[in-house]
């Protein structure tokens, strides 16, 4: 599964890289390495939505923060890969 | 927002720039074509040229440039011949400060017996056939009465490129010529301009439908910053969202990502030129072939932060817009073309903005946010030096950085001939072709001095502080 963390110009200001450290830690602690290709790209568009916008595979999944990281890794990911 | 030029021939020709481009996104270009040269030239009387019709002839000439120029050139620096004004060439002239003293001490410095005195006036007199304009006769003279006429074309090439053709216009001579601009930017009549590619731009907009089918990424250079002075950066990043971008990136990630780069190869290598400025790249393989193996082998920033999108969204096109007309040149190699697909420079920007219709002033921020302090600061010379010393400093390198930086080719020259000797007293060197650095760019809307405050300025307004921490991510 390739998850991509925008880490274009709204998003970094955001919070970007702190989502990427929460997913690198996430990744490890499942032991998920060889399952999840982590990305970084650049805008997504939703650039009018608080929090910061991934994609899991084809979908979009905006607002994410630290707050409701896990409930978003659990909901969108881990249950695909698991 | 009111745009101000440096002069009236830049003001010309974003003129015709904007009526291009404005043509090519209504598709409507072919129908106003022959309209165009009156639209810009109205008459009846002419402002510029002896009369009206070479006025607009030249407007036609200056259309064909900005729709990309004669193919069959590979230079992207071109002479518009009916624009030259075949300035007269003269070289050293004795000019009426001439008090013709009895010292005479311009003949004696002549080795070329081309000094000789007029019997009524008393006055030096120049020999022209005689005379090879070495200029000794100048510097002896105490009145400075002895100048030396050169075509501002001829004056601003640092790399004698420019000649006359046998109808005395100017030509440029494509093997030496590094494509600074400088020419461009100093002829006074607009006789020699830079080939756009604005019509490949429009195309990839529109064919993308405006980044709906694909992305277009628009790439900034950090000079960008200095450019837009009545308005936010911010807003002119939603200008460029208005245009067609899906994002704008920008460049200083690249610059982040190079000296970080580079610093761990003059650390390998122990001696090292820059790679960024594509003027001093290629000032450095047309002059100094032998230290051509000492030219950093990173990418410039624009290609290092266009090859880490293109690697990610394949399918995604990049456009870099910047003040550099060098940079045209540069994706035409194959180690960049696979990464960059247009280059536009400030000038052509502004044109499609207003084609567009887009007011800058009205429209919202967009926040402009990739890359650290030092990255930013690239923009201006000495920028690069400082950047690569951070990185040093962030690898814990115990390397002795001993960099110099240099700006304009009469610098970058003496610089490359003390390290040619190899008796030197620095390790690295940080070209750049511009005086100033990119901040005097040839296509730069406007060049002031307080332009390298507000790349200072802008840069210290990142969010990521060092280095590292804003190229962590982008392995």
């Amino acid at each position: 599964m390739v998850v991509e963390v925008c880490v274009g110009s709204s998003c970094h200001l955001k919070g970007s890289y702190e989502v990427i450290e929460l997913f690198k830690a996430r990744i490890a602690k499942d032991k998920l390495e060889d399952k999840i290709d982590l990305k970084g790209t650049f805008c997504l568009g939703k650039c009018g939505i608080a929090g910061v916008s991934i994609r899991v595979d084809e979908q979009i999944i905006t607002g994410v923060t630290p707050g409701n990281f896990d409930e978003v890794f659990d909901t969108y990911i881990l249950s695909k890969v698991a | 927002m009111e745009i101000k030029f440096d002069t009236s021939v830049q003001e010309l020709k974003y003129k015709v720039l904007k009526e291009i481009a404005k043509g090519l996104f209504n598709d409507t270009l072919l129908e106003e074509y022959n309209e165009i040269p009156q639209r810009i030239s109205p008459g009846p009387k002419s402002t510029m040229r002896c009369c009206i019709y070479k006025e607009r002839a030249i407007v036609l000439e200056r259309m064909k440039l900005a729709l990309g120029g004669n193919k069959n050139i590979d230079n992207v620096v071109e002479v518009i011949r009916i624009a030259c004004d075949e300035c007269p060439l003269g070289g050293y002239e004795v000019t009426n400060r001439c008090r013709g003293c009895i010292a005479h001490r311009c003949q004696k410095e002549c080795h070329r017996d081309a000094i000789r005195f007029d019997e009524v006036t008393r006055t030096a007199v120049i020999d022209k056939t005689k005379c090879v304009n070495c200029g000794m006769c100048a510097k002896a003279c105490q009145y400075n009465a002895i100048q030396n006429y050169l075509r501002p074309c001829v004056q601003a090439c640092k790399v004698k490129a420019i000649s006359m053709d046998e109808d005395h216009a100017a030509k440029i001579d494509d093997e030496k010529c590094v494509q600074c601009g400088a020419c461009v930017y100093q002829c006074p009549f607009g006789a020699i301009m830079d080939k756009s590619m604005m019509k490949e731009a429009i195309d990839i907009l529109k064919d993308s439908d405006y980044s709906k089918k694909y992305p277009v990424y628009a790439i900034v250079a950090p000079s960008i910053s200095s450019q837009y002075k009545g308005v936010q950066l911010g807003q002119v990043v939603t200008a460029l969202k208005n245009l067609g971008f899906q994002d704008v990136v920008e460049a200083a990630l690249g610059a982040d990502m190079v000296a970080y780069a580079e610093a761990k190869e003059l650390e390998e290598k122990g001696f090292l030129t820059s790679s960024c400025c594509p003027t001093f790249v290629s000032f450095i393989k047309k002059n100094f072939p032998t230290l051509t193996d000492k030219i950093s082998h990173n990418l410039s920033p624009m290609a290092t932060i266009a090859k880490w999108i293109k690697e990610h969204h394949p399918e995604c096109k990049i456009m870099f817009i910047g003040p550099c007309i060098a940079k045209k040149q540069e994706i035409k190699d194959e180690r960049v073309a696979p990464y960059v697909d247009v280059t536009l420079t400030f000038e052509e920007l502004q044109a499609m903005i207003d084609a567009k219709g887009i007011d800058i002033d009205s429209l919202e921020e967009s926040p402009l946010d990739n890359a650290s302090y030092y990255g930013r600061i690239f923009a201006r010379a000495g920028g690069l030096t400082d950047a690569v010393k951070e990185a040093l400093a962030e690898q814990s390198s115990t390397f002795p950085a001993k960099p110099i930086s240099v700006d304009g080719l009469d610098n970058c020259r003496l610089a490359l001939i003390k390290a040619r000797t190899g008796k030197i007293d620095f390790n690295f060197i940080e070209g750049m072709g511009c005086v100033g650095g990119c901040i005097g760019g040839p296509a730069c809307l406007t060049h002031e001095p307080r332009d390298k405050a507000d790349i200072d300025a802008y840069g210290k307004l990142s969010k990521e502080q060092t280095i590292q921490d804003s190229i962590k991510y982008y392995e």
